[in-house]
């Protein structure tokens, strides 16, 4: 992946791009929920751009980071190619898990996007394991967990947090305060006012910060990427942000007016971050349209290119459950096969 | 369809309803009845929860009774568990079974073991509502199909209704129960429908299965989605093979007899379940079968389920590994 220095010109264009990469692939991919051309479940990530990019834009190329059910705005800002990401929203054999995962486990181990997810709060275990192989690897990586303000009322966050704070573990754990976990929201799911708060228990720093604000967000990761790495241990984070969209697309959202996510749209955390580069000279309005009509552009060819990508072969479905061959799956789906392939 | 009904005010009078409509029929009768039960889960308040089941029951019981939780399953699980062992009669709600995952330390542990390891001094009157079953494209953390772990673990009962009426009968008597029972509720007939008794002193016993159609030449024992494109394919192939059709509707406990008597007639069985083949509710049914009419049998038992991989996203993938109407003919054609 691209490393953004955000803290040079190039680096804050760089980051307003992904962050317009992010509202376009998600408003697309809204849009063809709506069309019913995309199956399961589509949460999106609109609103909420300056959280992922700006934790994204703090860390080293070889990072890791763990994703949630929201997770197509953490790859992007991770640097994962929209196409490979369209083609496995349409469960192409081309996208990033060959069409197996689709948009709630989209991942790139490669790239350290260890997965996006589909139990809430099961990110940050798995971040705080990265951590531990590079403490004991004696990597210079870090494990950064998303997750939600929902996730934080889960057994298992609390207990990897506890953890990598016992162990001094090189993980960063961000939670995206979108103010809802579904439809109920965060002040009847928990008692405490900020969701940080609970760094004093497992006595590690804690924060809460303007997650609309891409350097506020970037510089608190930045500095808890620094504990981290310097083996302080972890950092937990808060970022207050907000979902434009319904949870899910569909999503009739009886739990908030138009007026609700007006106040939040003010605040638009691209239009804002976009204000502050045309004010201090870093890209002119002409750049930023033409930025944007790229971006649209790449992404219309990134669906053009899904749709017309092949479906996996159906015996793909027997494969990949483990490394070694067994014998079950083979004989079983062989027999299944057999059995209905004639009116499939 | 059954035409079984029982007395009370206008027994004979049925209504017809979804899968859905029935659940949350069931649901409200039981706490217009007895004000200990509540439900619990996450957004089965105002959202009416992610299905749709809960719908309007808390403008009627109020928030109290119809709770929103965190998503904290372990912890509300756990909940469940300590008020109905001190004099409550909670249904939790799981929005899907695969999120057993987080909480099965309370069900396996507590739920199922308290009340053996107090020597029977304790009852455990909770129902656990979860949805199962693949083919919405939800992908493999949403799409398990779970019931043979807990028909499988000693302690708490099973249950997995194939119609609206069976639905509607069972849940209430699993809300009545003083034993956990467990109900899954496979998502894709959530809109199906049938005709349901409005009567609502209409229960029906747990451990007791249905034949839903009569048959001479082969019995197919059909869970959940399968019951109804079983019944399909029955009507389809009237004429060629005579086929019997059984719902188990429940588990565990299962009726045994009924499965028994059936193969005794037709001398040949087909099981259409969607778990996993391997050490499964198939296996569990086939044996049952094999040890108390062994002799009847005319043909090997046939299994029809998931070849022993998880539910993918891709529509040609999720379709290719779901058992379908064509996979019970083909095991049928085997056979007969
Ligand atoms: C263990 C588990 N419980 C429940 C769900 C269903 N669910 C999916 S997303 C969600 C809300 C999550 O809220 P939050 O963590 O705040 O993330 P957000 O959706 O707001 O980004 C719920 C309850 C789930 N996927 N996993
Ligand atoms: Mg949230």
């Amino acid at each position: 992946m691209v490393v953004i220095d955000i803290e040079t010109e190039d680096g804050q264009r760089e980051a307003l791009r992904r962050m317009l990469t992010i509202r376009a692939f998600d408003t697309k991919a809204g849009d063809l929920f709506a069309d019913g051309e995309l199956p399961g479940f589509v949460h999106l990530y609109v609103g909420e751009e300056a959280v992922g990019v700006g934790a994204c834009s703090a860390l080293e190329a070889d990072d890791y980071i763990t994703s949630t059910h929201r997770g197509h705005g953490h790859c992007i800002a991770k640097g994962l190619d929209p196409k490979k990401m369209m083609s496995e929203l349409y469960g192409k054999a081309d996208g990033y898990c060959n069409g197996k995962g689709g948009s709630m486990h989209i991942a790139d181990v490669d790239a350290g996007m260890l997965g996006a997810n589909g139990i809430v709060g099961a990110g940050p275990p798995l971040a705080t394991g990265a951590a531990l192989t590079a403490q004991l690897k004696g990597e210079d990586k870090v494990a950064l967990a998303f997750f939600g303000d929902g996730a934080v009322a889960q057994g298992q966050v609390h207990e990897a947090i506890n953890i990598a704070a016992t162990w001094d573990l090189p993980a960063v754990f961000v939670v995206e305060n979108n103010q809802y976990g579904e439809g109920t929201p965060v002040e009847k799911q928990h008692n405490v006012q900020n969701l940080s708060e609970t760094a004093e228990a497992y006595n590690i720093p804690g924060f809460t910060v303007d997650g609309m604000d891409i350097t506020a967000v970037y510089e608190a990761v930045k500095e808890a990427r620094n504990r981290a790495a310097d083996g302080q241990g972890p950092t937990l984070i808060e970022a207050e942000t907000y979902r434009y969209h319904g949870h899910f697309e569909g999503d009739q959202q009886p739990y908030r007016t138009e007026e609700d996510i007006d106040i939040w749209k003010d605040r638009d955390a691209i239009e804002s971050f976009k204000q502050r580069l045309v004010d201090a000279g870093t890209i002119t309005e002409d750049e930023f349209d033409e930025m944007k009509a790229e971006i649209d552009e790449q992404i219309e060819t990134a669906v053009e290119e899904a749709k017309s990508a092949p479906y996996p072969d159906p015996s793909e479905a027997y494969e990949d459950m483990f490394n070694a061959t067994v014998p079950e799956i083979s004989q079983f789906s062989s027999q299944m096969r057999a059995d209905g392939g004639e009116d499939r | 369809m059954s035409t079984e009904t029982t007395s009370g005010t206008g027994p004979a009078d049925t209504q017809e309803m979804t899968f859905r409509e029935a659940i949350r029929l069931a649901l409200r009768e039981e706490m217009e009845r007895d004000e200990d039960v509540f439900i619990m889960g996450e957004d089965v308040g105002k959202f009416g929860g992610v299905y749709e089941v809960t719908g309007d029951l808390v403008e009627q019981f109020g928030e109290a009774r119809v709770r929103d939780t965190p998503i904290s399953e372990a912890g509300f699980m756990g909940a469940g568990v300590g008020a109905a062992a001190t004099g409550s009669r909670p249904i939790v709600e799981i929005m899907f079974s695969d999120f057993i995952g987080v909480c099965s330390e309370q069900i396996i542990n507590q739920m199922a073991k308290n009340r053996y390891m107090f020597g029977g001094k304790t009852e455990m009157p909770i129902t656990v509502r979860t949805t199962e079953g693949g083919g919405s494209g939800a992908a493999s953390q949403h799409s398990g199909t779970l019931h043979t772990w807990f028909a499988h673990f000693p302690g708490v009962m099973a249950v997995a209704p194939g119609t609206p009426e069976s639905a509607k009968g069972l849940l209430k008597s699993a809300i009545r129960s003083d034993d956990p029972v467990i109900f899954f509720e496979n998502k894709e007939i959530y809109g199906q429908t049938g005709e349901v008794p409005l009567d609502e002193n209409y229960t029906l016993p747990i451990g007791e299965a249905n034949v839903e159609r009569e048959g001479e030449d082969v019995t197919v024992v059909a869970t959940q989605r399968m019951v109804g494109e079983s019944l399909e394919l029955a009507e389809e192939l009237d004429g060629q093979v005579s086929v019997e059709v059984i719902d188990p509707r429940s588990l565990y406990p299962l009726d045994t007899d009924t499965l028994v008597e059936s193969v005794k007639k037709t001398g040949r069985l087909v099981i259409a379940d969607e778990s996993p083949l391997s050490y499964g509710t198939h296996a569990e049914i086939g044996m049952r079968v094999m040890e108390n009419a062994f002799f009847s049998l005319d043909a090997p038992i046939q299994r029809v389920g998931v070849a022993d991989v998880h539910i993918p996203f891709s529509p040609v993938l999720e379709d290719e590994v779901l058992p379908h109407a064509s996979d019970v003919e083909a095991a049928i054609n085997r056979i007969v």
